[in-house]
């Protein structure tokens, strides 16, 4: 008679090593390299893809198991937020607006993170950081979800909500973090972990996600506080990822050092231009303030990135080349950018408005030198003119920077009176950049960036009207056309927080008059 | 330096000139950083440079109680950041500005809301 043996469980260690390594094999009906094209072309050489090392040595079976405790948990709070009407419990109805920033610019990433991991956990020869990636992949998606799922309540009462892929794709300032996703994706897998894994992740992520998940949680959100606890510990692993992709490419070989230096000068840049979205909603957008964009920067970048940077001098890396401009900028992209968008707020589906004198009191002992000197007497004037029911609202669309897409708004280094222009010739046309760091991407692959889809010259090219616009048409209005082609609800969406009807309504279901 | 490709790249840059129904210009306003950044315009090439003052850039700028203070024989002009002389009664073609040239103008005296380069 036979005796069914119970099969001895494999160790943590070996289990991994069964469920990454063990799952690949060497093709024989075709060459491994035409098998994987992808991961030789950008000049990184790797000699041992064994040496990858994943320090959470996370299998698929425990990875499904980990997850589902997770969402069980977000849902939970998210069905009782609904069902307790939670979005009255908001410190202000102007704090929705950081949550349409973060729809609109914010989650689409997910989705787009989702997309690039899937490309490049096919994509590497390596079993162990294809695992890594899959998985990555499919966290970045079930954040895309969970965040969607996690604002519906708030789409129910506020404006603004309700069509963030639709814009993503069109309106002018999500072109700043989709062409910085597109970027990415259109690079080789090294470059694209470089970018995203690395710099975005690992040096500048806490200037993302801590912004505003203890923003939510310091004005009353606790459905999106939960959401961000739901996804830290995937995050640490994206972080951990990161990491271990820098070293792994530097210990592989000598020659990957000025290869990554390059995409490291790059992408830190980049990322660094995409967070001003962040910095204007810190520093602006939250009735409770949690901290200064500046004193985030000088907590996570300065310090934390400092010694990151201090750490890798020993492969021969030295910290991104736009770095000391990055922390003079601290003291003025916020202001700047929240400028931009009090500009542009016809065409941008959320509100601005001017800082109450609490809040601007408070921006003056947060930038104790520039505030009061530079940006307090343009937010007074502009207070006295839409006060006297003049609010300015900028017509004539904005020159934009090549690179990043956004409004050539930032001030040369060390005069804050002064736009920073930069440009370059190539092919017989110019090209115009926000600053150094924007015109040197450029400089490095031009052939890419002349590609840039620039909305502002979209709208002039006549490729952003609805079809069957005639834009000769007796009384056309371009702007109006432009919005209608963005479905944005005019006078719902967009205009200032003064008047809106996300004001008067927060404001009569709080029994208060405005 | 070029894009590192798997095979030949050479794509169709999206913003030459052909592509516009007329060159574009970007004009910003030296010291007035109410407007956030320079402005970008289509002008038709055969534009009187002169018409920049009395008929384009009021829509653009007459918002700022510093725009009506201007003296357009003082204003100091500047293309691609260095100084330029144009000559107002001649186009903007025949002024040598081409498809995506950069204009800067400053108004001497005048330096925005307060003194503040607003």
């Amino acid at each position: 008679m036979d005796t069914t043996l119970a099969k001895k469980k494999l160790g943590l260690k070996d289990r991994y090593a069964a469920m990454t390594r063990g799952l690949g094999w060497e093709t024989t009906y075709q060459p491994m390299d035409k098998v994987f094209p992808y991961d030789k072309y950008e000049g990184i050489k790797i000699h041992d893809w064994d040496k990858w090392q994943d320090p959470f040595r996370l299998t698929m079976d425990a990875y499904w198991k980990y997850q589902g405790e997770k969402e069980k948990k977000l849902y939970a709070v998210i069905d009782a937020f609904a069902q307790n009407s939670g979005q009255l419990g908001i410190s202000d109805a102007r704090y929705v607006n950081a949550l349409k920033l973060f729809i609109t610019g914010v989650s689409p990433l997910e989705y787009c993170a989702h997309r690039g991991f899937a490309h490049v956990g096919r994509q590497f020869t390596g079993e162990g950081v294809r695992v890594a990636a899959q998985m990555q992949s499919i966290d970045e998606l079930r954040h895309y979800q969970t965040q969607a799922h996690t604002l519906s309540n708030y789409n129910k009462y506020f404006n603004g909500i309700h069509h963030s892929n639709h814009w993503f794709d069109r309106v002018w300032y999500l072109s700043v973090p989709k062409s910085f996703f597109e970027d990415a994706m259109t690079g080789g897998p090294f470059e694209f972990l470089t970018a995203v894994s690395f710099s975005f992740e690992y040096v500048l992520t806490n200037l993302l996600f801590v912004p505003f998940m203890s923003g939510a949680a310091h004005n009353g959100d606790m459905s999106t506080v939960t959401f961000g606890f739901s996804a830290q510990s995937d995050e640490s692993r994206h972080m951990t990822l990161g990491m271990e992709c820098i070293k792994f490419m530097l210990e592989q070989d000598p020659g990957n050092v000025p290869i990554v230096q390059r995409w490291i000068d790059k992408w830190f840049w980049r990322g660094y231009r995409l967070l001003s979205l962040v910095a204007m909603m810190q520093d602006y957008m939250l009735p409770k303030r949690v901290m200064s964009w500046k004193e985030a920067w000088e907590m996570y970048a300065e310090a934390n990135g400092g010694a990151l940077f201090k750490d890798l001098a020993r492969y021969g890396i030295r910290e991104p080349a736009g770095w000391k401009q990055a922390c003079e900028g601290k003291d003025h992209i916020s202001h700047q950018t929240w400028n931009t968008f009090y500009n542009y707020n016809a065409a941008a589906p959320f509100h601005t408005w001017v800082p109450n004198d609490d809040e601007l009191a408070w921006l003056s002992e947060k930038y104790p030198t520039t505030f009061d000197q530079h940006y307090r007497p343009r937010l007074e004037f502009l207070r006295e003119q839409q006060q006297a029911g003049n609010r300015f609202y900028n017509k004539t669309l904005p020159m934009l920077c090549t690179t990043c897409q956004i409004p050539m708004q930032f001030t040369e280094e060390g005069d804050a009176s002064k736009i920073c222009y930069r440009e370059s010739d190539y092919q017989g046309d110019k090209y115009h950049f926000c600053s150094d760091g924007c015109k040197d991407i450029f400089d490095h692959e031009p052939e890419k960036f002349v590609q840039s889809w620039l909305p502002v010259h979209q709208i002039y090219q006549g490729n952003c009207f609805k079809p069957g616009t005639d834009p000769t048409a007796e009384g056309f209005d371009p702007l109006l056309a432009v919005l209608q082609y963005y479905e944005m609800e005019i006078g719902r969406d967009n205009f200032d927080f003064e008047g809106s009807e996300d004001q008067k309504n927060f404001a009569a279901w709080k029994g208060a008059s405005v | 330096m070029s894009v590192t490709a798997l095979a030949p790249y050479a794509f169709k840059p999206s913003d030459v000139r052909e592509n516009f129904p007329a060159p574009l210009l970007y004009f910003g306003w030296e010291d007035h950083l109410l407007f956030c950044a320079p402005v970008c315009l289509p002008l038709p090439p055969d534009t009187p440079f002169g018409a920049l003052a009395s008929a384009v850039l009021p829509g653009v700028y007459g918002y700022h109680p510093d725009f009506a203070k201007i003296d357009w024989m003082q204003v100091e002009w500047f293309k691609s950041g260095k100084p330029w002389t144009p000559d107002p009664s001649k186009s903007l073609t025949d002024n040598g500005l081409k498809h995506k040239d950069v204009i800067r103008f400053r108004t001497p005296g005048l330096s925005g809301i307060k003194g503040s380069f607003s």
